[in-house]
Protein backbone atom coordinates (compact mmCIF):
# COMPACT_ATOMS: atom_id res chain seq x y z
CA UNK A 1 0.00 0.00 0.00
CA UNK A 2 1.26 3.50 -0.79
CA UNK A 3 0.69 6.72 1.16
CA UNK A 4 -2.40 7.46 -0.92
CA UNK A 5 -4.07 4.22 0.09
CA UNK A 6 -3.14 4.62 3.75
CA UNK A 7 -4.73 8.05 3.66
CA UNK A 8 -7.85 6.63 2.03
CA UNK A 9 -8.13 3.86 4.64
CA UNK A 10 -7.76 6.40 7.47
CA UNK A 11 -10.34 8.79 6.01
CA UNK A 12 -12.77 6.00 5.15
CA UNK A 13 -12.48 4.55 8.65
CA UNK A 14 -13.18 7.90 10.31
CA UNK A 15 -16.06 8.54 7.92
CA UNK A 16 -17.60 5.11 8.53
CA UNK A 17 -17.33 5.36 12.30
CA UNK A 18 -18.97 8.77 12.16
CA UNK A 19 -21.68 7.38 9.86
CA UNK A 20 -22.48 4.64 12.36
CA UNK A 21 -22.51 7.27 15.11
CA UNK A 22 -25.06 9.31 13.12
CA UNK A 23 -27.66 6.56 13.47
CA UNK A 24 -26.71 5.37 16.96
CA UNK A 25 -26.45 8.82 18.59
CA UNK A 26 -29.18 9.41 21.17
CA UNK A 27 -29.19 13.13 20.66
CA UNK A 28 -30.41 14.43 17.33
CA UNK A 29 -28.01 17.41 17.27
CA UNK A 30 -25.06 15.10 17.95
CA UNK A 31 -26.24 12.97 15.02
CA UNK A 32 -26.17 16.04 12.76
CA UNK A 33 -22.65 16.90 13.96
CA UNK A 34 -21.44 13.36 13.25
CA UNK A 35 -22.96 13.80 9.79
CA UNK A 36 -20.58 16.76 9.31
CA UNK A 37 -17.63 14.40 9.87
CA UNK A 38 -19.05 11.82 7.45
CA UNK A 39 -19.68 14.36 4.70
CA UNK A 40 -16.25 15.93 5.20
CA UNK A 41 -14.72 12.44 4.88
CA UNK A 42 -16.58 11.98 1.59
CA UNK A 43 -15.20 15.33 0.42
CA UNK A 44 -11.65 14.36 1.39
CA UNK A 45 -12.09 11.05 -0.46
CA UNK A 46 -12.90 13.02 -3.61
CA UNK A 47 -9.75 15.08 -3.02
CA UNK A 48 -7.67 11.91 -2.62
CA UNK A 49 -9.04 10.66 -5.93
CA UNK A 50 -7.78 13.86 -7.59
CA UNK A 51 -11.24 15.37 -8.03
CA UNK A 52 -10.35 18.69 -6.41
CA UNK A 53 -13.36 20.65 -7.60
CA UNK A 54 -15.93 18.00 -6.64
CA UNK A 55 -14.25 17.61 -3.26
CA UNK A 56 -14.43 21.29 -2.34
CA UNK A 57 -17.96 21.62 -3.74
CA UNK A 58 -18.94 18.72 -1.51
CA UNK A 59 -17.58 20.60 1.50
CA UNK A 60 -19.04 23.98 0.48
CA UNK A 61 -22.52 22.63 -0.27
CA UNK A 62 -22.94 19.80 2.21
CA UNK A 63 -20.88 20.85 5.22
CA UNK A 64 -21.27 24.59 4.67
CA UNK A 65 -24.94 24.72 3.71
CA UNK A 66 -26.98 21.49 3.95
CA UNK A 67 -25.88 20.50 7.46
CA UNK A 68 -26.31 24.08 8.62
CA UNK A 69 -29.88 23.98 7.30
CA UNK A 70 -30.36 20.66 9.15
CA UNK A 71 -29.09 22.13 12.41
CA UNK A 72 -31.11 25.28 11.80
CA UNK A 73 -34.28 23.27 11.24
CA UNK A 74 -33.63 21.07 14.27
CA UNK A 75 -32.91 23.99 16.57
CA UNK A 76 -35.92 25.97 15.36
CA UNK A 77 -38.28 23.07 15.95
CA UNK A 78 -37.63 20.19 18.32
CA UNK A 79 -34.02 19.97 19.38
CA UNK A 80 -33.75 20.08 23.17
CA UNK A 81 -30.95 22.42 24.18
CA UNK A 82 -28.16 21.21 26.42
CA UNK A 83 -27.85 17.59 27.46
CA UNK A 84 -31.45 16.35 27.11
CA UNK A 85 -31.86 13.52 24.64
CA UNK A 86 -34.35 13.35 21.82
CA UNK A 87 -34.50 9.85 20.46
CA UNK A 88 -36.72 8.15 17.91
CA UNK A 89 -37.30 4.54 18.99
CA UNK A 90 -38.22 3.03 15.64
CA UNK A 91 -34.92 1.21 15.01
CA UNK A 92 -36.17 -2.01 13.32
CA UNK A 93 -37.69 -0.27 10.29
CA UNK A 94 -34.60 1.89 9.96
CA UNK A 95 -32.34 -1.19 10.02
CA UNK A 96 -34.39 -2.93 7.28
CA UNK A 97 -34.37 0.15 5.04
CA UNK A 98 -30.63 0.73 5.48
CA UNK A 99 -29.75 -2.93 4.74
CA UNK A 100 -31.89 -2.88 1.57
CA UNK A 101 -30.32 0.40 0.39
CA UNK A 102 -26.78 -0.84 1.17
CA UNK A 103 -27.36 -4.11 -0.74
CA UNK A 104 -28.89 -2.29 -3.69
CA UNK A 105 -26.14 0.31 -3.99
CA UNK A 106 -23.41 -2.25 -3.33
CA UNK A 107 -24.58 -4.60 -6.06
CA UNK A 108 -25.02 -1.69 -8.46
CA UNK A 109 -21.45 -0.48 -7.88
CA UNK A 110 -20.02 -4.00 -8.12
CA UNK A 111 -21.85 -4.60 -11.42
CA UNK A 112 -20.58 -1.31 -12.85
CA UNK A 113 -16.97 -1.73 -11.66
CA UNK A 114 -16.12 -5.40 -10.94
CA UNK A 115 -13.42 -5.81 -8.29
CA UNK A 116 -10.71 -7.04 -10.68
CA UNK A 117 -11.10 -4.10 -13.06
CA UNK A 118 -10.84 -1.36 -10.45
CA UNK A 119 -7.78 0.77 -11.23
CA UNK A 120 -5.47 1.24 -8.27
CA UNK A 121 -4.83 4.91 -8.97
CA UNK A 122 -7.04 7.63 -10.48
CA UNK A 123 -6.66 7.55 -14.25
CA UNK A 124 -6.85 11.29 -14.87
CA UNK A 125 -6.93 14.32 -12.59
CA UNK A 126 -10.42 15.75 -12.33
CA UNK A 127 -9.67 19.46 -12.29
CA UNK A 128 -12.37 22.02 -12.91
CA UNK A 129 -11.56 22.28 -16.64
CA UNK A 130 -11.89 18.52 -17.19
CA UNK A 131 -15.12 18.42 -15.23
CA UNK A 132 -16.49 21.50 -16.99
CA UNK A 133 -15.89 20.22 -20.50
CA UNK A 134 -17.27 16.80 -19.56
CA UNK A 135 -20.44 18.38 -18.14
CA UNK A 136 -21.06 20.75 -21.03
CA UNK A 137 -19.97 18.49 -23.92
CA UNK A 138 -20.61 14.85 -23.13
CA UNK A 139 -23.25 15.11 -20.44
CA UNK A 140 -25.03 18.33 -21.34
CA UNK A 141 -28.48 16.72 -21.67
CA UNK A 142 -28.50 14.99 -18.25
CA UNK A 143 -27.03 18.18 -16.78
CA UNK A 144 -29.84 20.31 -18.19
CA UNK A 145 -32.43 17.73 -17.12
CA UNK A 146 -31.12 17.86 -13.55
CA UNK A 147 -31.10 21.67 -13.55
CA UNK A 148 -34.71 21.66 -14.79
CA UNK A 149 -35.71 19.21 -12.06
CA UNK A 150 -34.01 21.31 -9.37
CA UNK A 151 -35.66 24.48 -10.64
CA UNK A 152 -39.05 22.76 -10.53
CA UNK A 153 -38.35 21.57 -6.98
CA UNK A 154 -37.30 25.09 -5.99
CA UNK A 155 -40.48 26.65 -7.36
CA UNK A 156 -42.54 23.88 -5.77
CA UNK A 157 -40.96 24.55 -2.38
CA UNK A 158 -41.72 28.26 -2.66
CA UNK A 159 -45.33 27.54 -3.63
CA UNK A 160 -45.74 25.19 -0.66
CA UNK A 161 -44.10 27.58 1.78
CA UNK A 162 -45.94 30.69 0.63
CA UNK A 163 -49.23 31.52 2.25
CA UNK A 164 -51.41 33.74 0.10
CA UNK A 165 -52.84 36.92 1.54
CA UNK A 166 -56.27 36.62 3.10
CA UNK A 167 -56.44 32.86 3.53
CA UNK B 1 6.12 33.66 -13.59
CA UNK B 2 3.12 31.37 -13.52
CA UNK B 3 4.13 27.76 -13.25
CA UNK B 4 7.11 28.54 -11.08
CA UNK B 5 6.85 26.77 -7.82
CA UNK B 6 6.56 28.46 -4.47
CA UNK B 7 9.64 30.12 -3.00
CA UNK B 8 9.48 27.61 -0.17
CA UNK B 9 10.01 24.75 -2.63
CA UNK B 10 12.97 26.32 -4.42
CA UNK B 11 14.74 27.53 -1.29
CA UNK B 12 15.38 24.03 0.00
CA UNK B 13 14.81 20.69 -1.62
CA UNK B 14 12.86 17.73 -0.37
CA UNK B 15 9.23 17.38 0.63
CA UNK B 16 8.98 17.68 4.38
CA UNK B 17 11.17 20.71 5.05
CA UNK B 18 9.27 23.06 2.68
CA UNK B 19 5.99 21.68 4.05
CA UNK B 20 6.96 22.46 7.64
CA UNK B 21 8.21 25.91 6.56
CA UNK B 22 4.92 26.66 4.80
CA UNK B 23 2.91 25.56 7.83
CA UNK B 24 5.09 27.70 10.11
CA UNK B 25 4.78 30.73 7.81
CA UNK B 26 0.98 30.42 7.62
CA UNK B 27 0.76 30.07 11.40
CA UNK B 28 3.00 33.08 12.01
CA UNK B 29 0.93 35.23 9.62
CA UNK B 30 -2.24 34.04 11.35
CA UNK B 31 -0.90 34.82 14.80
CA UNK B 32 0.56 38.24 13.94
CA UNK B 33 -1.72 39.92 11.39
CA UNK B 34 -5.06 39.44 13.24
CA UNK B 35 -3.48 40.86 16.40
CA UNK B 36 -2.33 43.88 14.41
CA UNK B 37 -5.88 44.28 13.06
CA UNK B 38 -7.23 43.95 16.59
CA UNK B 39 -4.92 46.70 17.80
CA UNK B 40 -5.96 48.79 14.81
CA UNK B 41 -9.60 48.32 15.80
CA UNK B 42 -8.89 49.58 19.32
CA UNK B 43 -7.11 52.63 18.02
CA UNK B 44 -9.29 53.47 15.01
CA UNK B 45 -12.53 53.15 16.97
CA UNK B 46 -11.05 55.23 19.77
CA UNK B 47 -9.95 58.06 17.51
CA UNK B 48 -13.22 58.03 15.59
CA UNK B 49 -14.96 58.47 18.94
CA UNK B 50 -12.52 61.23 19.95
CA UNK B 51 -10.67 59.30 22.67
CA UNK B 52 -7.26 57.68 22.90
CA UNK B 53 -7.82 53.95 23.27
CA UNK B 54 -5.32 51.73 25.09
CA UNK B 55 -2.21 53.74 26.03
CA UNK B 56 -0.56 51.92 28.95
CA UNK B 57 0.44 48.36 27.96
CA UNK B 58 3.76 48.34 26.12
CA UNK B 59 5.95 51.34 25.53
CA UNK B 60 4.35 52.93 22.48
CA UNK B 61 0.64 53.82 22.49
CA UNK B 62 -0.40 50.60 24.21
CA UNK B 63 0.72 48.30 21.43
CA UNK B 64 0.90 45.33 23.80
CA UNK B 65 -2.74 45.67 24.88
CA UNK B 66 -3.90 42.55 22.99
CA UNK B 67 -0.98 40.50 24.32
CA UNK B 68 -1.93 41.60 27.81
CA UNK B 69 -5.56 40.71 27.05
CA UNK B 70 -4.40 37.27 25.93
CA UNK B 71 -2.51 36.71 29.19
CA UNK B 72 -5.59 37.85 31.11
CA UNK B 73 -7.82 35.43 29.17
CA UNK B 74 -5.47 32.52 29.93
CA UNK B 75 -5.65 33.28 33.66
CA UNK B 76 -9.45 33.40 33.77
CA UNK B 77 -11.50 30.49 35.06
CA UNK B 78 -12.81 28.21 32.33
CA UNK B 79 -16.55 27.97 33.15
CA UNK B 80 -18.78 25.36 31.52
CA UNK B 81 -22.46 25.85 32.47
CA UNK B 82 -24.06 22.91 34.33
CA UNK B 83 -26.77 22.42 31.73
CA UNK B 84 -24.36 22.68 28.80
CA UNK B 85 -23.28 19.83 26.56
CA UNK B 86 -19.59 19.82 27.60
CA UNK B 87 -18.08 18.12 24.52
CA UNK B 88 -19.79 20.26 21.91
CA UNK B 89 -19.35 23.37 24.07
CA UNK B 90 -15.56 22.90 24.20
CA UNK B 91 -15.17 21.89 20.57
CA UNK B 92 -17.06 24.89 19.15
CA UNK B 93 -14.29 27.58 19.47
CA UNK B 94 -11.87 25.33 17.55
CA UNK B 95 -14.43 24.68 14.80
CA UNK B 96 -14.84 28.44 14.38
CA UNK B 97 -11.12 29.24 14.44
CA UNK B 98 -9.42 26.49 12.42
CA UNK B 99 -11.17 27.10 9.03
CA UNK B 100 -9.78 30.65 8.95
CA UNK B 101 -6.22 29.40 9.56
CA UNK B 102 -6.63 26.80 6.81
CA UNK B 103 -7.97 29.44 4.41
CA UNK B 104 -4.71 31.42 4.60
CA UNK B 105 -2.89 28.51 2.93
CA UNK B 106 -4.34 29.45 -0.46
CA UNK B 107 -3.72 33.23 -0.31
CA UNK B 108 -0.82 34.36 -2.55
CA UNK B 109 1.38 37.13 -1.13
CA UNK B 110 3.66 37.34 -4.17
CA UNK B 111 4.17 35.69 -7.56
CA UNK B 112 6.11 32.97 -5.79
CA UNK B 113 5.23 33.68 -2.18
CA UNK B 114 2.36 31.34 -1.39
CA UNK B 115 1.90 28.07 0.45
CA UNK B 116 -0.38 26.26 -1.99
CA UNK B 117 -1.62 27.18 -5.47
CA UNK B 118 -4.92 25.35 -5.61
CA UNK B 119 -6.59 24.87 -8.98
CA UNK B 120 -9.90 25.78 -7.31
CA UNK B 121 -8.55 28.37 -4.84
CA UNK B 122 -11.63 30.62 -4.78
CA UNK B 123 -13.89 27.68 -4.08
CA UNK B 124 -11.56 26.41 -1.37
CA UNK B 125 -11.56 29.77 0.40
CA UNK B 126 -15.33 30.17 0.24
CA UNK B 127 -15.93 26.55 1.29
CA UNK B 128 -13.66 26.92 4.30
CA UNK B 129 -15.11 30.25 5.40
CA UNK B 130 -18.58 28.71 5.48
CA UNK B 131 -17.54 25.87 7.78
CA UNK B 132 -17.10 28.18 10.78
CA UNK B 133 -20.87 28.69 11.00
CA UNK B 134 -21.21 25.14 12.28
CA UNK B 135 -19.02 26.17 15.19
CA UNK B 136 -21.29 29.12 15.99
CA UNK B 137 -24.37 26.85 15.87
CA UNK B 138 -22.57 24.35 18.10
CA UNK B 139 -21.64 27.07 20.58
CA UNK B 140 -25.14 28.50 20.70
CA UNK B 141 -26.88 25.17 21.08
CA UNK B 142 -24.46 23.60 23.55
CA UNK B 143 -24.60 26.62 25.88
CA UNK B 144 -28.17 25.65 26.88
CA UNK B 145 -29.06 29.32 27.03
CA UNK B 146 -31.95 30.87 25.11
CA UNK B 147 -30.01 34.00 24.20
CA UNK B 148 -27.15 31.88 22.89
CA UNK B 149 -29.52 29.76 20.80
CA UNK B 150 -31.25 32.82 19.32
CA UNK B 151 -27.86 34.31 18.51
CA UNK B 152 -26.68 31.11 16.83
CA UNK B 153 -29.87 30.84 14.76
CA UNK B 154 -29.55 34.46 13.67
CA UNK B 155 -25.92 33.83 12.72
CA UNK B 156 -26.84 30.75 10.68
CA UNK B 157 -29.72 32.47 8.87
CA UNK B 158 -27.51 35.44 8.09
CA UNK B 159 -24.63 33.35 6.82
CA UNK B 160 -26.85 31.29 4.54
CA UNK B 161 -28.39 34.47 3.15
CA UNK B 162 -25.09 36.25 2.48
CA UNK B 163 -23.14 33.21 1.31
CA UNK B 164 -25.10 33.34 -1.94
CA UNK B 165 -24.16 36.85 -3.16
CA UNK B 166 -20.59 36.22 -1.97
CA UNK B 167 -20.20 33.09 -4.09
CA UNK B 168 -22.02 34.63 -7.07
CA UNK B 169 -19.85 37.76 -7.31
CA UNK B 170 -16.73 35.62 -6.83
CA UNK B 171 -18.00 33.52 -9.75
CA UNK B 172 -18.18 36.70 -11.86
CA UNK B 173 -14.50 37.39 -11.10
CA UNK B 174 -13.64 33.78 -11.93
CA UNK B 175 -15.39 34.17 -15.29
CA UNK B 176 -13.47 37.35 -16.04
CA UNK B 177 -10.09 35.85 -15.11
CA UNK B 178 -10.82 32.47 -16.68
CA UNK B 179 -9.44 30.61 -13.67
CA UNK B 180 -10.37 29.69 -10.12
CA UNK B 181 -6.78 29.75 -8.88
CA UNK B 182 -6.13 32.79 -6.70
CA UNK B 183 -2.65 33.08 -8.22
CA UNK B 184 -3.99 33.09 -11.79
CA UNK B 185 -6.68 35.62 -10.87
CA UNK B 186 -3.97 37.92 -9.51
CA UNK B 187 -1.82 37.47 -12.61
CA UNK B 188 -4.82 38.23 -14.84
CA UNK B 189 -4.95 41.68 -13.18
CA UNK B 190 -1.34 42.63 -13.97
CA UNK B 191 -2.60 45.33 -16.40
CA UNK B 192 -5.89 46.47 -14.91
CA UNK B 193 -7.17 45.60 -11.47
CA UNK B 194 -10.65 44.13 -11.61
CA UNK B 195 -12.06 47.09 -9.75
CA UNK B 196 -11.59 49.43 -12.75
CA UNK B 197 -14.36 47.60 -14.62
CA UNK B 198 -17.63 49.26 -13.54
CA UNK B 199 -19.52 46.00 -13.03
CA UNK B 200 -16.68 44.52 -11.00
CA UNK B 201 -16.71 47.67 -8.87
CA UNK B 202 -20.33 46.83 -8.10
CA UNK B 203 -19.18 43.27 -7.41
CA UNK B 204 -16.50 44.56 -5.03
CA UNK B 205 -19.09 46.52 -3.04
CA UNK B 206 -21.40 43.48 -2.91
CA UNK B 207 -18.48 41.28 -1.86
CA UNK B 208 -17.45 43.58 0.95
CA UNK B 209 -21.03 43.91 2.24
CA UNK B 210 -21.55 40.15 2.14
CA UNK B 211 -18.15 39.60 3.78
CA UNK B 212 -18.98 41.98 6.64
CA UNK B 213 -22.27 40.11 7.05
CA UNK B 214 -20.46 36.76 7.04
CA UNK B 215 -18.19 38.04 9.78
CA UNK B 216 -21.28 39.27 11.70
CA UNK B 217 -19.64 42.66 12.10
CA UNK B 218 -21.61 45.90 12.40
CA UNK B 219 -23.92 46.94 10.73
CA UNK B 220 -24.76 43.24 10.32
CA UNK B 221 -24.15 42.20 13.94
CA UNK B 222 -27.67 41.01 14.82
CA UNK B 223 -26.31 37.61 15.99
CA UNK B 224 -24.40 39.28 18.84
CA UNK B 225 -26.66 42.29 19.36
CA UNK B 226 -25.66 43.14 22.92
CA UNK B 227 -28.72 45.25 23.67
CA UNK B 228 -31.06 42.36 22.81
CA UNK B 229 -29.39 38.99 23.34
CA UNK B 230 -26.37 39.81 25.57
CA UNK B 231 -23.60 38.41 23.34
CA UNK B 232 -25.39 35.84 21.21
CA UNK B 233 -23.74 32.46 20.87
CA UNK B 234 -20.70 33.55 22.89
CA UNK B 235 -22.64 34.60 26.01
CA UNK B 236 -21.59 31.63 28.16
CA UNK B 237 -17.95 31.56 27.10
CA UNK B 238 -15.09 32.69 29.31
CA UNK B 239 -11.32 32.70 29.31
CA UNK B 240 -9.35 31.12 26.53
CA UNK B 241 -12.38 29.82 24.63
CA UNK B 242 -13.80 33.33 24.43
CA UNK B 243 -10.38 34.56 23.28
CA UNK B 244 -10.55 31.99 20.46
CA UNK B 245 -13.82 33.51 19.27
CA UNK B 246 -12.29 36.99 19.36
CA UNK B 247 -9.22 35.79 17.48
CA UNK B 248 -11.39 34.16 14.83
CA UNK B 249 -13.28 37.41 14.36
CA UNK B 250 -10.04 39.28 13.63
CA UNK B 251 -8.72 36.33 11.62
CA UNK B 252 -11.94 36.44 9.61
CA UNK B 253 -11.44 40.15 8.88
CA UNK B 254 -7.92 39.40 7.64
CA UNK B 255 -9.00 36.46 5.47
CA UNK B 256 -11.96 38.28 3.92
CA UNK B 257 -9.82 41.38 3.25
CA UNK B 258 -7.15 39.19 1.67
CA UNK B 259 -9.66 37.45 -0.60
CA UNK B 260 -11.23 40.77 -1.60
CA UNK B 261 -7.73 42.15 -2.37
CA UNK B 262 -6.96 39.17 -4.59
CA UNK B 263 -10.31 39.21 -6.37
CA UNK B 264 -10.67 42.96 -6.97
CA UNK B 265 -7.56 44.93 -6.01
CA UNK B 266 -4.97 42.90 -7.90
CA UNK B 267 -3.52 41.13 -4.86
CA UNK B 268 0.23 41.68 -4.85
CA UNK B 269 0.15 43.74 -8.10
CA UNK B 270 1.53 47.26 -7.56
CA UNK B 271 -0.03 50.50 -8.74
CA UNK B 272 1.55 51.70 -12.01
CA UNK B 273 4.93 53.33 -11.44
CA UNK B 274 5.27 51.96 -7.93
CA UNK B 275 6.61 48.53 -8.83
CA UNK B 276 9.70 49.24 -6.73
CA UNK B 277 7.73 48.41 -3.60
CA UNK B 278 7.73 44.59 -3.27
CA UNK B 279 4.52 42.65 -3.90
CA UNK B 280 4.00 41.26 -0.43
CA UNK B 281 3.99 44.80 1.00
CA UNK B 282 1.27 45.74 -1.49
CA UNK B 283 -0.71 42.70 -0.41
CA UNK B 284 -0.37 43.50 3.28
CA UNK B 285 -1.14 47.14 2.57
CA UNK B 286 -4.35 46.20 0.79
CA UNK B 287 -5.33 43.79 3.56
CA UNK B 288 -4.89 46.50 6.19
CA UNK B 289 -6.68 49.11 4.06
CA UNK B 290 -9.73 46.86 3.68
CA UNK B 291 -9.58 45.89 7.36
CA UNK B 292 -9.63 49.61 8.14
CA UNK B 293 -12.79 50.02 6.03
CA UNK B 294 -14.46 47.13 7.89
CA UNK B 295 -13.58 48.77 11.24
CA UNK B 296 -14.72 52.15 9.94
CA UNK B 297 -18.15 50.67 9.14
CA UNK B 298 -18.47 49.65 12.77
CA UNK B 299 -17.98 53.22 13.91
CA UNK B 300 -20.34 54.63 11.29
CA UNK B 301 -23.50 52.59 10.83
CA UNK B 302 -26.22 51.55 13.26
CA UNK B 303 -27.31 47.93 13.40
CA UNK B 304 -29.82 46.63 10.86
CA UNK B 305 -33.02 44.98 12.07
CA UNK B 306 -33.17 41.20 11.52
CA UNK B 307 -35.90 41.31 8.84
CA UNK B 308 -34.21 44.24 7.05
CA UNK B 309 -31.03 42.21 7.03
CA UNK B 310 -32.65 39.16 5.41
CA UNK B 311 -34.58 41.29 2.91
CA UNK B 312 -31.40 43.14 1.94
CA UNK B 313 -29.65 39.87 1.08
CA UNK B 314 -32.45 38.10 -0.76
CA UNK B 315 -34.15 41.03 -2.52
CA UNK B 316 -31.13 43.30 -2.95
CA UNK B 317 -27.75 41.64 -3.18
CA UNK B 318 -28.54 38.24 -4.69
CA UNK B 319 -30.45 39.49 -7.79
CA UNK B 320 -27.78 42.16 -8.30
CA UNK B 321 -25.06 39.50 -8.14
CA UNK B 322 -26.94 37.39 -10.70
CA UNK B 323 -27.19 40.40 -13.03
CA UNK B 324 -23.46 40.90 -12.55
CA UNK B 325 -22.74 37.38 -13.79
CA UNK B 326 -24.87 38.15 -16.86
CA UNK B 327 -22.96 41.38 -17.58
CA UNK B 328 -19.60 39.64 -17.08
CA UNK B 329 -20.51 36.85 -19.48
CA UNK B 330 -21.67 39.37 -22.10
CA UNK B 331 -18.33 41.14 -21.72
CA UNK B 332 -16.39 37.88 -21.93
CA UNK B 333 -18.20 36.72 -25.07
CA UNK B 334 -18.36 40.16 -26.68
CA UNK B 335 -14.81 41.45 -26.15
Amino acid sequence: MNAHEYAFVAVATIGSIAAVAVVTARNVVHAALYLVVTLAAVGITFLLLGAEFVGWVQILIYVGAIVILFLFGLMLTKAPIGRDALDYQNRAVGAVVSVVVALGLGSLILRAWPLASTPAAPSAPGGSDVLGSALFNTYVLPFEAVSFLLLAALIGAIVLARRDEGT
Amino acid sequence: MIGDSSVFDTLVGGYWIPLVMKAAAVLIVFLVVPLAVGYMEHKVLAHMQARLGPMEAGAFHGWAQLVADGVKFIQKEDVVPTAADPGVFSLAPAVVLIPYIVTLVAIPFGPRLYALDLDVGVFFVLAMSSVGVIGILMAGWASANKFSLIGALRAAAQLIAYELPLVLVAAAVVMQAGSMSLLQITEAQSRYWNIVYPWQLVGFVIFMMAAVAELTRPPFDMPIADSEIIFGAYTEYTGLKFAFFLLSEYGGIVVMSAVASVLYLGGYQPLPGLAIIPGFLWMFGKIFALSFVIIWLRATFPRLREDQLQRFAWVGLTPLALALILVTSVYKVGV
